[in-house]
């Protein structure tokens, strides 16, 4: 059975309000850090927890912390990062939207713990009715004594505000995230210097995921040594799954890490199997930029081990035969799904997003799409996979950026799984129009990995 | 629209302040989105003189306006319809069935995606991941998310807001104007 963290209580009628979150136990989290924990006791927790960042990278959280600089009399700023945007990703949203006092506490945490008095929640533009939510909560939040000067006698001073996006990707980047809320374009800064000595106005600055910041409320409350103990080795704690595609039961899922990949499909506590008993195609396990997996390497290893929903397990045999947890973006596909035109499609959106400012994106984003678009309606050749898999190397690694990895790595992937889903688009130009390929021939990893 | 026209009325500035107020002394460019998406709930899309009011608004130059209106996509630098049915076509949504969705609210409104329909009504533009990929497929109207479409849930939808058009974001009531 999956230990519930951060949903435990989302059944509960009325746990958006304030005092029906307080009954289920919340802010007692505030209240312990407040009277018997100092600044640093939180961080050390934090760091105990084992906690990764819940937005993608999987950066541990605690060493974030640590880097954030303190000179003398220059105001720090937390930020949350709402700007959920990678496609199959909608935990954040839920969660904000269920339970918004949850990330509010997990807020007046982490800021304690960075020693910042204003802290802002940065949320996409198109989730004005989940700022809407947020701004409620945060009212109550200020009326019954948990934000604002003197936070319950504590001598903690700290203000919460949420800001708004406006339809850009690319603001879920750190650094384009604090340039939007700075008021300017979305367009990522040079790295060093890193936020954590320069961020918002040129101050030092954390920028954290919704989810990551939530898990700080019972790390606190259990301390960060029994969160360490509940998931699997160096994947600690529970995770938001947000699942969509071809399953019988999409949505969102707190998983312990360590699940197997195979008993969360197929369970009918998670997502219940294919759709239409069709069979599995393929999965994107940690939304759209990470790689794709064929039918067979979903469940199992290239090894034959089981896959599980870990870190670890998901990136087992690198990008050859692996894939990344990244945000939790679990896409599944069954067999009549086309995965040229879902290649297409991902590769589309990367360039609908990219910012414009390193030219191997800008333009490289843009090529990709108009080549597997001639693959898609068969009008490509073959060479065009070649050339595919040419522009997306020349991309990796190129950008200011990772919205240049992440546009480079589905296409990667697509063509390494199922070039022959490609060449069938080439050779049939006309049947490809109104078939599907259906599923692809297994591999061994040697031939996967040339 | 003339320059002298271009006004909030003052609940629209109250909530201007209470935006600016989020941020330090000095940094009220920092609520330039937030009243970006008021300017154009009120105006109907951001011309270059509700740009301009802007920019005079947060005392910023009209270019910084300017640049951030072309960047982010959910601004209108052109007249749109009264409702924008916005489609998400990415991923999850596509294998859900969006391009049908699509396809059915061209035909209905007979309008291509990006147009708006000659009463000035309805705006149709399909839009990149809006968060909802497990209630596939969905448009967004307005601030309000419609999941798990079905073409007699589009039927219903259009039904509704031919009936009662609503602004785009921020539910204007709200303010009173």
């Amino acid at each position: 059975m999956d230990r519930k963290l951060l949903l435990e209580h989302i059944g509960v009628e009325g746990i958006h309000t304030h005092d029906v979150y307080r009954k289920n136990g919340g802010y007692k989290a505030v209240e312990k850090a407040l009277k018997s924990m100092s600044p640093d006791d939180v961080v050390e927790e934090v760091k105990k927890s084992g906690l990764r960042g819940r937005g993608g990278a999987g950066f541990p959280t605690g060493m974030k912390w640590s880097f954030i600089a303190k000179p003398e009399g220059v105001p720090r700023h937390l930020l949350c990062n709402a700007d959920e945007s990678e496609p199959g990703t909608f935990k954040d949203r839920y969660l904000m939207e269920k339970i918004p006092h949850l990330l509010i506490e997990g807020m007046i945490l982490s800021s304690y713990a960075l020693g910042c008095n204003q802290s802002y929640i940065y949320i996409r533009g198109e989730y004005m009715f989940v700022l809407q939510i947020l701004e409620k909560a945060i009212a109550e939040a200020y009326a019954n004594g948990w934000l604002g000067k003197n936070i319950k006698g504590s001598g903690f001073d700290l203000d919460l505000a949420v800001s708004t996006g406006a339809g850009a990707y690319i603001c879920g980047e750190e650094t384009a995230l604090i340039e939007s809320l700075e008021g300017k374009r979305g367009n990522p800064r040079i790295k060093p210097p890193f936020p954590a000595v320069k961020g918002l106005w040129d101050r030092p600055t954390v920028v954290n995921n919704v989810e990551t910041i939530a898990a700080v409320v019972p790390i606190v409350n259990d301390g960060g040594g029994a969160y360490a103990q509940i998931g699997l080795g160096r994947s600690t704690g529970t995770k938001l799954i947000s699942a969509s595609g071809n399953v019988n039961n999409p949505g969102v899922y707190e998983i312990t890490l360590g699940l197997s990949v195979e008993e969360f499909i197929y369970s009918d506590q998670y997502l219940g199997g294919i759709k239409n008993g069709k069979k599995l195609k393929a999965c994107v396990p940690g939304g759209s930029s990470v790689p794709i997996l064929p039918h067979y390497l979903v469940c199992k290893t290239a090894t034959g081990e089981d896959r599980l929903m870990t870190y670890e397990s998901l990136s087992e045999g690198g990008f050859a035969t692996g894939s990344m947890l990244g945000s939790g973006g679990f896409i599944v596909y069954d067999e009549d799904q086309c995965i040229v035109r879902n290649t297409w499609n991902f590769t589309r959106f990367y360039h609908h997003e990219s910012c414009g400012q390193c030219s191997p994106c800008r333009e490289g984003t843009g090529w990709m799409e108009k080549v597997l678009h001639r693959l898609e309606y068969g009008h490509g050749k073959m060479e065009d996979i070649d050339l595919l898999w040419d522009i997306q190397r020349k991309i990796e690694g190129n950008t200011i950026c990772p919205l240049g990895d992440a546009a480079a790595w589905p296409v990667a992937a697509a063509i390494r799984h199922f070039r022959e889903e490609f060449e069938w688009h080439v050779k049939e130009p006309k049947l490809c129009m109104t078939k599907n390929y259906g599923l692809v021939t297994e591999k061994t990893f040697e031939t996967v990995n040339g | 629209m003339s320059q002298e026209n271009i006004q909030f009325p003052e609940p629209l500035l109250q909530e201007v302040a209470r935006q600016i107020a989020k941020f330090p002394e000095g940094k009220q460019k920092s609520s330039l989105l937030s009243v970006l998406h008021l300017a154009q709930a009120h105006f109907g899309y951001l011309s270059e003189p509700v740009m301009d009011y802007v920019a005079r608004l947060l005392h910023i130059l009209p270019i910084e306006v300017y640049e951030v209106a072309t960047f982010y996509s959910m601004y209108d630098i052109k007249p749109v319809g009264k409702v924008k049915l916005e489609v998400c076509r990415t991923g999850p949504c596509m294998i859900e069935g969006a391009e049908k969705i699509v396809a059915y609210i061209e035909n209905k409104l007979g309008i291509k995606d990006g147009e708006t329909t000659p009463d000035g009504l309805f705006t149709l533009k399909t839009v990149e991941c809006l968060g909802a990929c497990g209630y596939a497929p969905m448009l967004q109207a307005g601030e309000k998310f419609h999941e798990h479409l079905t073409e007699a849930k589009v039927d219903e939808l259009i039904e509704q807001y031919r009936k009662n058009p609503i602004a785009n974001y921020l539910g204007l009531e709200n303010y009173g104007s």
